[in-house]
This record gives structure tokens, sequence and C-alpha cells, in this order.
């Protein structure tokens, strides 16, 4: 009995919020596509302007993420992947979304030290996330760390979108699991490049400039 | 001289994991057969019985298997041959690659070279109530019609042989789990989905919602794939999911 919950959790929580907030963020990121700078630093203090912020960011965000993760890392070690028996589609997209939990796992750990962690330190002020962002993304190890990140996420996101689907019982037949199975794949694709494309733009030396000034506030201060 | 030569027998090399025992580690051991038109794996483990003398030329102990109906509807004679979890008696030599690996399920426990011992796939039957309880102490009467369009679909799930390579083939059958396996779960949509059995629907339900049920499924979907009746297994544990997920809201708003 506890399995069963402790599973349903798992997969709902998956979806809903952390699904949620992972659109969330892919569309803040790309309001620095759109607006720049400016645009960037308006949606990261639109957000932090919500009502009871904290608390929607404790049971939206930090909790879902604490059970999922760490409830996900215990059902990748109970898998005993079988790819060189069966070399199937399916079994491919089993084993890589054990595979993408953990390097998701992994790269969220890194990725909230270096910014939302920083914010609660003090070290970091919100406005000064793109100036992070720009300092990280331009050093090519990150970068590609950054990248094969968003490309484990994106895919873990997708495709657990789909099995979730299936684990609750709206796709049954085999029909409807291939169509899902496009839908997610495209799902997978749009949502890595809004993500890769948010992050190449970091690149760009307006947020350098953003940083080198919140450097220099910071240094007159 | 030419004739001799002509008729000079084909062999056939097969490289076998034996064990002697439960405890005893295994060991691999290789037979040279002489090859005869239509002969299948279960054929050539019966010429190791008749002279059970290895590729060495050593005579041993000849390897021991599980088989029934030779038709490919006990589910007895399942064995890994080639990589590949299936029924030795539908496995033809001429269609097989050589040398022919075979191996135990070892999934299950190993009782000697390739026996296996499939008891925790008919004590899952005996948890979902894989059954119509309809014995009593008076006639109930005839049971409600089954439409003919429902029919059709349970009979395939009913093909169900509990041969267990869909066991073997699934990722999150292993040790370090207790999932039931796909197999189980089909059978409690077939015995739902019947207009008697499905009286007791409910019980079959709770019974995958317990420790090592349904949640165990990783959508790996291999069963489908490796199951020898082409059993839709994964429409099965789909419809399975829908069900228990149903049946949870209804336990908790209490309908």
């Amino acid at each position: 009995m506890r399995g069963f919950y402790s599973r349903k959790i798992h997969s709902l929580l998956g979806v809903i919020p952390l699904g949620g907030f992972f659109l969330e963020h892919m569309l803040t990121n790309f309001s620095a596509v759109e607006g720049g700078p400016s645009g960037f630093n308006d949606s990261v203090l639109w957000l932090n302007s919500l009502p009871l912020v904290f608390f929607l960011e404790l049971f939206g965000i930090w909790l879902p993420l604490l059970y999922h993760g760490v409830f996900g890392l215990y059902i990748a070690y109970q898998s005993k992947p079988n790819l060189n028996r069966y070399n199937l589609e399916r079994n491919w997209r089993y084993t890589l979304q054990r595979v993408t939990g953990i390097i998701t796992f992994i790269f969220v750990v890194w990725h909230v030290f270096e910014t939302r962690f920083q914010v609660a330190l003090g070290n970091v002020k919100h406005e000064e996330l793109g100036g992070v962002m720009h300092d990280i993304v331009t050093q090519p190890l990150l970068l590609a760390f950054y990248t094969i990140g968003i490309i484990s996420a994106s895919f873990h996101f997708a495709n657990g979108l789909w099995s979730f689907l299936i684990s609750w019982g709206v796709t049954v037949g085999p029909r409807a699991q291939k169509v899902s199975s496009f839908l997610c794949l495209g799902l997978f694709v749009l949502v890595t490049f809004m993500f890769l494309i948010s992050l190449v733009t970091f690149r760009d030396s307006e947020f350098q400039s953003a940083a080198a000034i919140a450097q220099t506030l910071k240094a007159m201060i | 001289m030419m004739a001799e030569i002509a008729a000079a027998p084909k062999n056939v090399k097969f490289i076998i994991t034996r064990q002697d025992d439960q405890q005893s580690t295994p060991y691999v051991e290789e037979f040279s057969l002489p090859y005869r038109p239509g002969m299948n794996v279960i054929s050539a483990l019966m010429e190791i019985q008749r002279n059970p003398v290895n590729a060495m030329g050593d005579h041993t102990v000849p390897v021991c298997w599980d088989s029934n109906c030779l038709e490919e509807v006990c589910g007895a004679c399942s064995m890994v041959i080639n990589g590949k979890p299936r029924q030795a008696c539908a496995a033809l030599i001429d269609n097989l690659e050589q040398p022919v690996r075979i191996e135990p399920m070892k999934t299950f426990p190993v009782v000697r070279d390739l026996v296996i011992d499939r008891t925790r796939m008919f004590n899952a039957l005996k948890k979902v109530k894989a059954w119509i309880p309809i014995d009593g102490t008076y006639d109930l009467g005839p049971g409600p019609r089954m439409p003919e369009k429902k029919r059709q679909w349970a009979y395939e799930l009913s093909k169900c042989m509990t041969c267990g390579v869909c066991l073997e083939a699934c990722p999150n059958v292993n040790e370090k789990t207790n999932f039931i396996g796909p197999a189980a779960i089909s059978q409690v949509r077939l015995f739902n989905a019947h207009p008697t059995g499905e009286m007791n629907s409910d019980d079959r339900l709770e019974a995958l919602m317990e420790d090592g049920g349904i949640d165990g499924c990783g959508n790996s979907q291999n069963c489908v794939r490796a199951c020898p009746k082409g059993i839709p297994l994964t429409t099965s544990i789909a419809e399975i999911n829908k069900q228990t997920t149903k049946h949870m809201f209804k336990r908790w708003l209490g309908v």
C-alpha cells in the first residue's frame, strides 16, 4: 500500500507542480531573449513579488523537488537496465529516463547552489542573476555542463509526462501511447530549444555590463 | 569416397550454462550434436540426454530441463536462447544463429541447469485472486452474458501460460524490487472484465495496490514485445493503472 501511494505522489509531483515550474522557468528565461537584461529582470522581480512567495516556493518547488529527486534516485537504483538484450526505443526511453533523472538531480543541485542559494545567503541580489548567468555561460566547460543539464532536464520532463499519462491510466491503448509519444517528443525538442536559446542569450555582452554595473555598485557600497 | 564426404553429418554447436544445484556456481559446457532436419532446442536436449557426451568428447551428466506440451502453450520450457527468453520447444535450430547459447531464466531461482522455479508467478495469481469464485452450497444460476466484442479481446488475455518471459524481459523485476510482473496484472484485467469476475474486482485491484504491486511498472514496455503469445500486456497495465487510480479516489471519497 505504501509503495503504491509513494510512487503515485512521485509521479504527480513530477508534473504538478514541478513540470509547471519548469515551464514557468523556461518562460522567465525566454524574457531575456525577448527583452534583454531589463526584460529578464522584470520577469524575475515579478515572480518574486508574488504574494506569499516564500510558501509558493516551499510547497511549489523545494519540498516537491526534494521528494521527487530523492525518491527518484531510489527508483533509478531499483532498475536493472537490459538494453543489451532489448535494444528497443521504449526500453531506451526507460533507461534514459533514469539516467537523465540522475544527471538532472546533480545539475539542479549545482544550479540552485549557484543562483537561488547565493540569493538566500545574501551574496547576490535578484537583479544580479542575469550577470551571474552571464559569468557562468561564458566559461566553455560550464556552458557544456549547463547544456547537458538542460537537455537532460527537458527529456526527463517530456518523457516523464508520457509515462505519467500511462501511470494514471489516461493513455491506455497502443495508439494513444504512440500519439502521446510524438507529442512529448515535440515538447522535448521545443523546451530544449527555448532553454538553450536563452542560455546563449546570457552570453551576450549586455548581460556582462549588467553584471559589471552590479559589481561596481557592490564595490561602491 | 565422394558420396561419403557429402553424407558426412553437419554438426550444431551448443553452449549451455549449467548449474548443479540451487547454491552452486554456474558453469558453461559445450556440446556438438549432429544436425537433423526440423530439430529444435528440446530435441537437442533430448539428444544430449540419450548420449551425454560434451564437445570435448568427455562423458558428462545429462543437462536437466523442464518441458511439457512441446507446442508453446504450457510455458514450462522457457529459457534464454541466444540472449532472448523464449520457449525451447518453439526454437527451431534452422532459425537460430550458431553456436546456440542456452541459459536458464535467472530472474527465477535456478533449480538445476535449465530448470527454474516459477512459484512466484503462481503465488502472484493467488495474491490477485485470478479466478472467478462461483463455488457455494446452492446453484447460483446462469451468470450475466459477456458481449462478443469484449470476449474477443479477453480471449487474447486468457492465452497467458505463466511462462515467465515477460518477467525475465522486465528491467524492474529483479532482486532489488518485489514487483509482481506484467503477467498477473494482465490476469487482473481479464478477470475484472468478466461479468461475474467483475463482482470481485475491488479485491483484485487492492491486491495490486499493495507492496510490490502495479506501482513497480516503469514503462519500459519490453514485456509486450517479448510475450510469445502476443498478449497486449502494456494495454493491460495501463488499463489497470486506470482502474487502480479510480479505485484510489473512490476509496478516499467513500463512494
